[in-house]
């Protein structure tokens, strides 16, 4: 009777392990898959897969130019500083579409009190008229004239470029010069008209980029109060000068000025041997890792090796999915992310090769392996990942390529040492 | 069998000897920094042949007054060191240089502000001090179980050690490298500090691990402090060793066949991983015998 009931219960145990172990067949074969599928998808080609989501390049690898402008805010109330940021990257974005760039970005970036633009340029051959179409355009503003005794002083009026709705090309119909007629929206229509009421009778002085000429030339004498929202400038321009202000001025005026205070540029080229010789790079460097381990780690280093590559195929799709824009230095991140993706294989393995020493069956001791070598894998891991968060917080764009790479690298690898090669050694190691 | 307590007269004493001839070398020397700390011009252009380092700085000479210093890359071009410039000035370089020595081809042109250069100054400052803010209270919570024969305080403590140990040779090396090779301190630099900090904590804590662990299955019992950590240190060997082999593999591989760009970037990551490891195995394990304490017998 109890023989009978212990081979029932036996049987329904070999049972169990039966459909556990095909569990895990099955999902060992749902992950090369997976795998192979990454790989695809990461390969660079023209199939559908691939092409989904295309790699996308930074600068140092496509070649291009990278331009930071400080924004100078000063005058601007606080209450309006932001849509001024924000109308200012609308307008250089439309500037720089002007230019005819493939995928040109422009955002803004806050630190501490300074607020920027920065501009990326990618594939631009001529850098210099990018700058200046850029960066020259007029800021306009009015600014009336006191006399202070022997002095006088122009004071700025909150009428600035920021208000024109679009600029027009004329000409003196006496003196055949050249013109510009400047209209203003709603708002700066309304300060147009209250700015020439107070100042009847006397000049009110045009500044482009915070000069003018002369008093004669650039501030004329405000006849009556101007409602409609419609000024001209005369007198200062040469035709050419007039039309090219009246470009600028249509794609819109800057709302604040701007000044270029960093430059980079790198040549197509010298991105494109960059990216093949890392890629080469990481290559001899995998193929090393993989012999390393084939060579001290036999079978087991089989195994590593494989969920090796399928961590490389798994990360990069992750990058492509999100999409992380790929730089030098992600690169480089990643590639140190391989390096540290063997290191949970070999803690594991060498924990477990001391329970095989213990005396421990080959199937136990490997899961005992991975047991007691979890809380190192976790702690090291964790200082690397603190190292990565405080990277990309604290440093510039450059470095936060890097620190995101190397982040999401050893969060994959934690799931690939142990899920994968843990599958793996399942399936085989019976 | 390796003794690292037996001999950890001999170890200490190397370790310690390296780390202030690089403090020697970082204070006396001086680190250069690049232009991304401190602002300035750094551009990279290509001559056709028959051009040397002496033309291009003669033709600096000749047209600005200003003797840039002026370096041969690891293709063969050149990087002219700058003060900050300007787009025009940039275009009258151009000028010139095309005229002296016909067409030539701009690899990189990257000019910083030096706002921009004192705010990253202060970035990686910042960085520095919270991981190793972030890392020692790691390690207080990691180890704030084990107060026996060993106070926990004092894991935390050679961990931090170990860490400067570990970034102050690469430094010292960069100081070496800076007099002779003109090489700068540049955020790459720092990276790659914040980066080897890390790969330094992760090996010291891997055997502190074990020797917790021994502790702990010894309790209770009377053991030698000594052979104990001996017994740890061997028993963590294959995995500090082959940790820091499988990352050294992808570090000489852009050694040798990456990018020049990032090749001191590289290179100061592998001489920390190096002695990281050394420390690791070396350094952490004596130091901690050192520091036992009176009640934490031999």
């Amino acid at each position: 009777m109890v023989r009978r009931a212990l081979q029932i219960l036996q049987e329904k145990l070999e049972l169990l392990n039966m459909s556990k172990q095909r569990k895990v067949v099955f999902f060992l074969v749902f992950l090369v898959a997976l795998s192979a599928l990454a790989g695809f998808f990461d390969y660079p080609s023209e199939s559908k897969i691939s092409a989904w989501r295309p790699w996308q390049l930074g600068l140092d690898l496509a070649g291009g130019s990278f331009l930071i402008y400080e924004i100078d805010l000063e005058g601007v109330p606080s209450v309006d500083q932001e849509s001024v940021i924000k109308g200012l990257r609308d307008v250089v974005e439309r500037r720089v579409n002007l230019f005819g760039v493939r995928e040109p970005k422009v955002y803004t970036e806050r630190s501490g009190d300074t607020n920027r633009l920065v501009v990326e340029l990618a594939g631009v051959s001529d850098v210099n008229e990018a700058i200046n179409q850029i960066g020259e355009t007029p800021f306009l503003e009015f600014r009336e004239v006191k006399q202070e005794g022997e002095n006088v002083a122009f004071i700025p009026t909150e009428l600035t470029g920021r208000y024109i709705k679009g600029a027009q090309l004329g000409f003196d119909q006496i003196t055949r010069e050249a013109q510009v007629f400047l209209e203003f929206n709603g708002e700066g229509a309304d300060i147009f008209e209250e700015v020439t009421g107070r100042n009847i009778g006397q000049p009110l002085c045009a500044f482009l980029d915070g000069e003018i000429r002369s008093v004669e030339e650039d501030c004329p004498i405000v006849q009556a109060k101007i409602s409609g929202g419609r000024a001209q400038i005369t007198g200062r321009f040469t035709i050419d000068e007039a039309r090219s202000i009246v470009e600028r001025f249509n794609a819109g005026a800057l709302p604040a000025p701007i000044k270029l205070v960093n430059q980079q540029t790198i040549g197509a080229d010298f991105g494109r041997e960059a990216l093949t010789s890392s890629v080469f790079a990481g290559a001899i460097g995998t193929l090393a890792i993989i012999f390393f381990m084939l060579i001290y780690y036999r079978r087991f280093g089989f195994f590593a090796g494989a969920a090796l590559l399928m961590y490389i195929a798994l990360t990069l799709a992750v990058f492509k999915i999100i999409p992380i824009t790929l730089t030098l230095a992600g690169i480089a991140g990643f590639l140190l992310s391989i390096g540290m993706a063997v290191d949970a294989n070999i803690l594991v393995f060498e924990r477990t090769k001391e329970e095989l020493k213990k005396g421990l069956l080959r199937a136990s001791a490997v899961e005992e392996g991975f047991r007691r070598a979890w809380p190192s894998i976790r702690d090291s891991n964790i200082t690397t990942m603190i190292s990565s968060i405080v990277l990309y917080y604290f440093t510039s764009s450059f470095v936060q390529g890097f620190a995101l790479a190397l982040f999401i690298g050893v969060v994959v690898s934690m799931f690939s040492a142990i899920t994968i090669t843990r599958t793996l050694l399942r399936v085989f190691m019976r | 069998m390796i003794n690292v307590i037996g001999n950890r007269k001999i170890y200490l004493f190397v370790s310690g000897f390296v780390v202030l001839v690089a403090i020697i070398c970082i204070v006396t020397l001086g680190l250069r920094p690049g232009i991304d700390l401190s602002g300035g011009t750094s551009w990279q252009v290509a001559f056709s042949e028959g051009v040397s380092v002496a033309d291009v700085r003669e033709a600096f000479q000749e047209n600005t007054g200003i003797s840039p210093q002026v370096k041969i890359a690891g293709d063969g071009s050149f990087v002219i060191r700058l003060p900050e410039t300007s787009e025009a000035i940039h275009q009258d370089y151009i000028g010139f240089l095309n005229e002296k020595f016909g067409e030539f081809h701009e690899l990189n042109f990257s000019s910083i502000g030096p706002t921009i250069g004192a705010e990253l100054r202060n970035k990686a400052v910042w960085a520095i001090i919270l991981v190793l803010i972030s890392i020692s209270l790691f390690i207080a919570t990691a180890f704030r179980k084990v107060s026996e024969p060993i106070k926990s305080w004092k894991y935390g403590f050679i961990a931090l050690v170990t860490l400067f140990h570990d970034v102050m040779i690469p430094t010292g090396l960069l100081a070496i490298l800076g007099r002779f090779q003109g090489i700068e301190i540049d955020t790459n630099f720092i990276v790659a500090l914040l980066v080897v900090m890390g790969f330094s904590v992760h090996d010291t804590i891997v055997v502190f691990d074990r020797i917790r662990e021994n502790f702990i299955l010894h309790k209770g019992k009377r053991f030698s402090l000594k052979e104990v950590i001996n017994e740890s240190v061997e028993s963590t060997l294959a995995r500090s060793v082959n940790t820091s082999l499988t990352l050294v593999f992808i570090l000489l591989g852009l050694i040798f066949f990456g990018p020049p760009s990032i090749f001191y970037f590289i290179l100061t990551i592998l001489v920390g991983t190096l002695v990281g490891t050394y420390s690791s195995i070396f350094v952490a394990s004596p130091l901690l015998y050192v520091l036992r304490g009176s009640r934490a017998g031999d």
